[in-house]
């Protein structure tokens, strides 16, 4: 039985951190680890792994303009699956030849590799609206960025 | 015709691609079998593919196949990834 990642809309306040200070790529991913550890959903060593992920394989997790989505694979170290969502105060680059810099960063803990199936789609429909990170990286409030996130992943997009 | 989308983990960013080349598919009305994987696993996973989807920093990573290996660099953007599929198997 595989457990669904919680809605976006719903994400828990530790889950959220805004304008957050990073002096570099891996103190952002640092920075969506802790969230992760708030929330309860991973220990301080899934984000090791998530810096460990980017260092063997490049910064592909910026995935978009301004967006980063750091993971790593399923692992003891992650409890229940679950988003954690990070703004950055001052933007920083993870070495992408595109999509630098990066003010917004998701993180994600899975606990099975199959189950990101639907929840996934629903980031897929939020972020393929362009104008979603700069609002992201601009809002004042957790309640405000679950309203971002719940508007959009509502939004047929398809 | 079969696509794999491949990522570092094998979560998360694939699968967004993953989802993307499928909408994708539906415009250029492409019958495809998309799925998602991790770099480790591409040569398992991408045997009988005919295209791999992927970021430019995970193309060295992948070695060597005969499948059209289609760079993606916004994983968001379905203009980029139609345009790009319609090349790859059009």
């Amino acid at each position: 039985m595989s457990f669904p990642l919680p809605s976006l809309d719903h994400l828990p306040d530790p889950a959220i951190a805004l304008k957050a200070t990073a002096t570099d790529w891996r103190s952002a991913v640092r920075v969506a680890a802790d969230a992760l550890e708030a929330a309860g959903y991973a220990d301080a060593s899934y984000g090791d792994r998530m810096i460990t992920l980017v260092e063997e394989y490049g910064p592909y997790i910026v995935i978009a303009p301004g967006l980063a989505m750091a993971h790593a694979r399923p692992g003891a170290d992650v409890h229940a699956p679950g988003l954690a969502l990070v703004t950055l105060a001052e933007p920083v680059n993870f070495g992408h030849a595109h999509n630098d810099p990066v003010s917004v960063v998701i993180g994600l803990a899975a606990t099975e590799a199959d189950q990101h199936v639907a929840s996934v789609a629903a980031l897929a429909n939020v972020f393929n609206d362009e104008t979603i990170v700069p609002a992201l990286a601009a809002a004042g409030s957790c309640d405000e960025i679950r309203r971002l996130l719940g508007a959009a992943a509502g939004a047929d997009l398809s | 015709m079969k696509i794999v989308a491949i990522c570092g983990a094998g979560i998360g960013t694939s699968e967004i691609l993953r989802v993307n080349a499928v909408r994708a598919l539906e415009r250029l009305d492409i019958d495809a079998e998309v799925s998602a994987t991790d770099v480790a696993s591409v040569g398992s996973a991408a045997a009988d593919a005919q295209v791999i989807l992927t970021s430019p920093e995970l193309v060295g990573a992948i070695g060597r196949t005969n499948a059209d290996i289609v760079v993606i660099e916004n994983y968001f953007d379905l203009d980029e990834i139609t345009a790009k599929l319609e090349v790859a198997v059009g």
